[in-house]
């Protein structure tokens, strides 16, 4: 257990109140429960690292129950109950210091949970029906909020009154009716006060609480469905959304323009983060894959099948590629070996079909390993199905 | 035969070809004789100059008769080469008698399709689970009936509206309503009130049914489907004579992916979960390559092996379009898969292999299946 923890570099949650954690190096998925008996009560709606060492995550279920999983032990160490039902879901979950806890749930509650005690001990209103709260990177004590028809606020925890900055609504559009306005993500953007939001009415607005203008500054707009989720992309001025249909586009936030789109994702976007050091996004949603795709050149690296619709995700700032190679070493030398060859093959071919069908050709399959925590069977992957699934690999059609 | 030699330009060539095959009859050897050594020189011309190949292509010749003539014979010279390497190989095999190397297995759609990663596993337990607790668990632990109310698209035209009619002959409890022109979003929770758990609308385009809209009603996907070839029961031959009230059996056969799960459940919820076996009725939804056939028979059995089917009811084929989550809302719902047209997937997105997913058992019909499906695809 513990050591398949280690090895995972991308965790999800789960409808079914799963945690998945998967090891894209590997090409392996494994499951993480806490009890035998799955409910749909369990159901995760927020994941994040409790502490900057990532060797814990928080993950918030649906009945106001925010467990503490290690990633060194492979099992979950804490439950802590923080809200009830009545509240609504988790919308952000956040860690300040590696102890406290901040809770946000769609009814607006935005609480800080201490160490030891049950009692939040600071507790304010974000408004009604919040979508998503985020904290700052740079400022652990500053959050933001957003919701429907409740414009962003940037709240500082040390002083719960009143949000340090509230963004006015945009400009009544030319027939003078007043804009509705969605908030549905929103990210900090690093080096500067600036905050980047999307919307469900297909916006992506930047806010600057620097400036006296309370109103965007830049509004950029992509299709026609409701933008779900956005990460930031190391390299700065990018954004990268997704929305209800399974679009995922790069936006240049220079100009508003839209740089690409990134394809092959059937169902609505539910989770979307870019890594840290590499030009890598992952992303998963309602069509039960998850999919990691090269910022660069806009392709789908990995794609993993997980049973369940997956909710929201977490990944590691350690190298994708690299957390798990040295482990079982031999292994992955057969996997790279054969891995080797046929690339051997193939550069000895000669080259007549297009470029999508080759990279189409080098998308490799994953297995799942299934592993519930409390029952103690392994069922032990035949070498064979590998095989088949490997021969099958090249009896591709388009 | 005289032939001047020409500088290195592609339609004075073929110009020169035109005028020496002023006959209709002249053979592809002649051709390809006189156009070898033509080539050969242009070659070292060409070669000299410039690296592109001298390609004489048949689109080349103008004249469309001449062009055709050429192409003809161009056929038939390569379905004779065919023949002879056939000929040629059916010789080594014989001489080879035993030893000959095992037949090649032709490559079909079939055959070609990749493994579909998202097949379900029948003893999965996490897609059991999923399964269990989703928005059709209700119908399925038995606690709800269905009751499906069928409506159109403002204003139908006739064919429309028979084939509404029809369609609630073969869905037990189902009720056709007048669209009037009622905005969707505002008659689900009506229907919600009334319990109904399904809402079918049928679209119509140049007076003839193009689309459905199937929501599950309480809280459940809406799918949308294309809807093509719809027969309703005057156009189709040798049928039988109206369906009764008795609820009728469901077949679902090909939905093996998760997705095709999700869709065969759909399927299944629209009918009572009792089959009255004593009106022989039978609907069956039959997947093939992400088409699904409806087809609606009354079934008798002559004796143990033999079977007589007749086709009642409308018959039409669906194809999936979107499956969204949630109840109808197109522009703010989420979807849990959407049709890509421009993005070419391997055709699979529904079904991989045959299996047979029968909704209702029923022991002692096994031949039922194989003969339904035989017998479908011979009308």
């Amino acid at each position: 257990m513990g050591e398949r923890s280690r090895l995972c570099s991308v965790w999800l949650g789960s409808e079914t109140g799963i945690l998945k954690g998967v090891s894209v190096s590997r090409k392996q998925a494994f499951n993480f429960c806490n009890t035998s008996h799955l409910s749909r009560d369990q159901e995760v709606r927020a994941l994040c690292w409790m502490d900057p060492s990532q060797s814990e995550l928080l993950v918030g279920s649906v009945d106001g129950n925010v467990k503490t999983f290690s990633t060194e032990k492979g099992e979950f160490t804490e439950t802590r109950c923080c809200g009830d039902p009545a509240d609504g879901c988790f919308v952000g979950l956040a860690a300040i210091g590696g102890s406290t806890v901040v809770t946000c749930a769609e009814s607006g509650v935005l609480r800080v949970w201490r160490e030891d005690s049950s009692e939040p001990s600071t507790e304010l209103d974000a408004g009604k029906n919040v979508c998503r709260m985020r904290q700052s990177p740079i400022h652990p004590n500053k959050v933001a909020t957003g919701g429907k028809e409740n414009g962003l606020k940037v709240w500082d925890l040390e002083i719960p009154e009143k949000p340090v900055f509230s963004a006015k609504n945009m400009r009544d559009d030319w027939l003078d009716l007043r804009r509705p306005h969605w908030v549905k993500d929103m990210a900090f953007i690093p080096d500067s006060d600036k905050l980047v939001t999307c919307t469900g009415f297909h916006q992506v607005h930047i806010f600057d609480p620097s400036t006296p203008c309370r109103r965007p500054v830049l509004e950029a707009e992509f299709g026609e469905y409701p933008l779900t989720t956005l990460s930031l992309p190391s390299s700065g001025n990018t954004v990268v959304v997704g929305n209800t249909h399974g679009q995922i586009a790069l936006l240049d936030l220079r100009k508003g323009l839209v740089r690409g789109c990134l394809k092959g994702l059937s169902g609505g976007v539910r989770g979307l983060q870019c890594h840290s050091s590499q030009p890598v996004v992952a992303s998963c949603g309602l069509d039960r894959f998850l999919r990691i795709h090269n910022l660069e050149d806009r392709k789908v690296q990995h794609k993993v099948y997980l049973k369940s619709r997956l909710n929201c995700l977490l990944l590691s700032s350690q190298d994708l590629e690299i957390k798990g190679a040295e482990e079982e070493g031999s292994k992955n030398q057969e996997v790279k070996k054969e891995e080797e060859d046929e690339d051997e093959v193939w550069d000895t071919m000669e080259k007549v079909e297009e470029a999508g069908d080759k990279l189409k050709r080098k998308v490799v399959e994953i297995d799942v390993e299934e592993e519930v925590e409390d029952k103690d069977e392994e069922a032990p992957q035949p070498q064979q199905k590998k095989s088949e699934k490997k021969m099958n690999k090249k009896n591709k059609t388009k | 035969m005289d032939f001047t030699e020409v500088p290195v330009k592609q339609d004075k060539k073929s110009k020169m070809k035109k005028t020496k095959k002023l006959k209709k009859n002249t053979t592809m050897e002649e051709g390809t004789a006189e156009g070898g050594p033509v080539e050969g020189k242009m070659e070292q011309t060409e070669a000299a100059e410039t690296s592109f190949p001298p390609a004489f292509s048949l689109s080349d010749i103008k004249n469309k008769q001449r062009r055709h003539m050429m192409f003809m014979k161009f056929k038939q010279e390569k379905r004779k080469q065919k023949l002879q390497i056939r000929k040629k190989k059916k010789k080594e095999r014989k001489a080879l008698g035993d030893k000959a190397p095992p037949k090649e297995v032709p490559k079909t759609i079939e055959n070609q399709r990749v493994y579909d990663e998202t097949t379900v596993d029948p003893e999965d337990e996490e897609v059991a689970f999923d399964e269990g607790t989703d928005e059709f668990s209700a119908y399925f632990n038995g606690i709800s009936n269905p009751k499906v109310l069928v409506t159109t698209s403002d204003r139908p035209h006739w064919r429309t509206v028979r084939f509404c009619e029809q369609l609630a002959t073969v869905i037990p409890n189902a009720h056709v309503f007048y669209r009037r022109g009622l905005a969707l979003k505002r008659v689900i929770p009506q229907c919600i009130a009334r319990d109904f758990t399904y809402l079918m609308v049928i679209n119509e385009d140049r007076k003839v049914p193009n689309g459905m809209v199937l929501c599950h009603l309480p809280d459940g996907p809406t799918a949308h489907f294309k809807v093509s070839s719809v027969r309703l029961r005057k156009e189709i031959k040798r049928r039988g004579k109206d369906p009764t009230e008795h609820f009728p059996e469901v077949i679902l056969n090909n939905f093996s992916t998760r997705l095709g799960h999700s869709i065969g459940r759909l399927f299944a919820a629209l009918f009572p979960q009792n089959p009255q076996f004593v009106g022989r009725q039978v609907a069956t939804f039959h997947n093939q390559r992400d088409f699904v056939f409806f087809r609606f028979h009354r079934y008798i059995f002559k004796n143990e092996k033999k079977v007589g089917i007749q086709e009642l009811g409308p018959r039409f084929t669906l194809k999936l379009r979107s499956l969204q989550k949630g109840t109808f809302d197109s522009k703010f719902g989420e979807y849990e898969w959407v049709l890509k047209v421009s993005q070419h997937f391997p055709v699979v997105n529904i079904c991989v292999c045959v299996c047979v997913y029968v909704c209702t058992v029923f022991m002692y019909f096994e031949d039922l299946d194989r003969i339904v499906c035989d017998i479908l695809f011979l009308m």
